[in-house]
């Protein structure tokens, strides 16, 4: 079978054709069926999933205009039933309709402040980690400036300047979530930069941008996917903690936080009006939460031994 | 005597480290000819690999000269060096962390060919992929396969086939199998001798396997501590080592035979530190014939009979 003689010249084949004879494995299967055995993680995707799907579906299901805008005091604090699965707000509004059309903002900003945050860390994280050095220093310490801030009195700071909305809202918590992306990124560069892959690389003339993308961190994603998922949690924590101190997102629009601070005044009489956007935001939180932990467990089988 | 292909002149290769200069290689001269091997060999931490990388400048030197086929690599630029390691390529030792394993064995063959843009059509390069498959004995249903799905001796196998993707002139080969079982070292050693037939490549053979290297070789140089101390062609060397260190070094090849051993030559004492060296002879504190000029000087590398250069006090004056 293994003859090294036969060096000859091949006829030119089409990869395309080859490659049907002999497929390409993905160990992404063999990640889905350890993450299935375990259950806490299933039930935080499948919680998760409902939220998305609900979120994604909202128009089908709920009004927009009618529903989650539109004022209608001769309804209001009506308690949950009724035609009204939780009831309605102060001003008459449905609040099952303001949860989920809230629960688009919630997961586009955390998410998109995510990938922000991701970008930004990542790259300086990778240029940190993978050149070390004088480079190392200089961004490590400069990102250690802005850890100790709190991330909130950051984004605070960022909105403060430019003005609220939800691209500013956005954009400041990606920044502020940056620099513990950078620190995650970094030391996961750390671990495989010594490899001799890496100097494999670098001997068939790879140029470093390459090396960092196809050798260094597509062999160090588990521990940076992992934290992703955290961080929306936090994200998501973040913006209703804005919005609840009326810098992220402004009503009318229906947000969880702003639900909760306009709720806070009839806390006491009428439960359900600050009960109901809490849950929300305690489900999406524990759900990722779930999920990443089940993705860490699943991605390095070896932490949990 | 042919023209060499490369030439290493007075290459030094410092670390700094907390307690001195770490001196990893230090002055080291040499010269490769075109097809030949030079096996490189010395104890671990004698700097052998640090040479090998220093002259891929995988490991910047800190000074010195390597010309390579007329041209003074250490002195291009980022771009011009990228292009020049389409010739000259490494071997490494351990197949089993030198290929990144999110990449199949066809992708992991392809990387060099891709970066180095010589075969800009997608299909010939793939069966260019093939083609090399086939000469180093790699089947072709493994295009698809990952690394940590194949044993060792096929992994070496792949890292064979990706330094010889760009038809490279000359190859370090870093201990390419001293990871792997003594079976299948064979497979590999034939591999690559093959491959020095067919294409003509000029390997820098590094070990410190002595019986693997007195076959592959046609040069040998020992390096002692960061020195070269002896460099002659095999057959010389293992006939006449001049070198005490070499002396040494050769009477510890075990030899398949129970009456008429040779004496082993036991040093004593340990390897001085490579850390701010005193300019001396440094195998002087091991060395069974050491005497004060060998504490006080450092000797240099001359030739002392036809290709036959020693670093040794004693040996000058014997010849």
């Amino acid at each position: 079978m293994e003859n090294t003689n036969t060096a000859a010249k091949r006829e030119v084949i089409s990869r395309k054709e080859f490659y049907k004879k002999f497929k390409k494995k993905s160990n992404a299967a063999e990640i889905w069926s350890r993450f299935l055995k375990n259950r806490t993680a299933v039930v935080g995707l499948i919680i998760f999933g409902i939220i998305v799907l609900l979120a994604i579906f909202a128009p089908l299901l709920v009004s927009y205009e009618e529903q989650a805008i539109k004022l209608d005091v001769y309804n209001r604090l009506q308690g949950p039933g009724n035609g009204h699965l939780f009831g309605t707000d102060e001003v008459g509004r449905d609040i099952f309709a303001r949860i989920i059309y809230g629960a688009r903002i919630s997961l586009s900003v955390g998410i998109s402040s995510v990938a922000v945050a991701l970008l930004v860390g990542g790259i300086l994280g990778s240029i940190s980690g993978f050149y070390g050095g004088k480079i190392d220093d200089v961004i490590m310490r400069v990102m250690d400036v802005f850890l100790c801030l709190p991330d909130v009195l950051l984004a605070l700071a960022i909105i403060a300047t430019f003005g609220v909305s939800q691209i500013n809202l956005v954009i400041s918590i990606g920044l502020s979530f940056s620099p513990k992306f950078a620190r995650i990124v970094r030391s996961a560069i750390l671990t495989v930069r010594g490899s001799e892959y890496i100097e494999a690389a670098r001997s068939i003339g790879a140029k470093d941008g390459h090396i960092i993308l196809r050798y260094a961190l597509v062999n160090c994603m588990g521990p940076i996917i992992v934290q992703v998922t955290l961080y929306v949690a936090s994200a998501i924590l973040t913006i209703s903690g804005l919005s609840f101190l009326g810098l992220g997102i402004q009503a009318p629009t229906p947000e969880w936080g702003n639900m909760l601070a306009s709720g806070r005044a009839f806390m006491r009489d009428e439960a359900y009006l600050v009960i109901a956007p809490g849950l929300a935001i305690f489900f999406t939180i524990l759900s990722l939460n779930l999920l990443g932990d089940g993705l860490r467990d699943a991605l390095d089988p070896r932490l949990k031994q | 005597m042919a023209k060499p292909l490369l030439e290493v002149r007075h290459l030094k290769k410092f670390f700094n480290v907390a307690a001195g200069t770490l001196h990893a290689v230090d002055d080291v001269t040499f010269t490769i000819e075109p097809g030949k091997t030079l096996g490189v060999v010395g104890e671990s931490g004698c700097g052998k690999s640090t040479t090998g990388r220093a002259i891929l400048r995988l490991l910047e030197p800190t000074s010195g000269e390597v010309i390579f086929d007329g041209v003074d690599v250490l002195k291009l630029n980022k771009k011009e060096m990228r292009k020049k390691r389409q010739e000259m390529q490494l071997i490494f030792q351990d197949p089993f962390s030198s290929l990144n394993p999110r990449m199949t064995v066809s992708e992991t063959i392809e990387e060099p060919l891709k970066l180095s843009g010589m075969i800009p059509d997608k299909d010939q390069r793939f069966t260019r992929v093939l083609e090399l498959m086939d000469r180093v004995g790699l089947a072709e249903r493994l295009v698809n396969t990952y690394p940590h799905e194949l044993d060792g001796g096929r992994r070496q196998r792949i890292g064979i086939a990706r330094a010889l993707a760009t038809r490279p002139k000359f190859i370090v080969c870093d201990e390419p199998v001293s990871a792997l079982d003594v079976s299948i070292q064979a497979q590999i050693l034939n591999l690559m001798k093959q491959i020095q037939q067919d294409m003509g490549v000029t390997y820098m053979f590094i070990t410190h396997d002595l019986s693997v290297v007195n076959h592959f070789s046609d040069d040998i140089a020992v390096m002692y501590l960061g020195r070269l101390v002896e460099k002659a062609p095999s057959e010389e060397l293992f006939r006449r080592p001049l070198h005490p260190y070499t002396e040494a070094l050769l009477s510890a090849i075990p030899l398949p035979r129970i009456h008429n051993r040779p004496e082993r030559i036991i040093l004593k004492g340990e390897l001085s530190s490579p850390i701010n060296p005193k300019p001396i002879c440094r195998f002087a504190n091991r060395c069974p014939y050491a005497t004060d000029i060998c504490r006080q000087e450092e000797p240099q590398l001359t030739e002392v009979a036809p290709n036959h250069f020693v670093a040794c006090h004693h040996v000058k004056k014997q010849a």
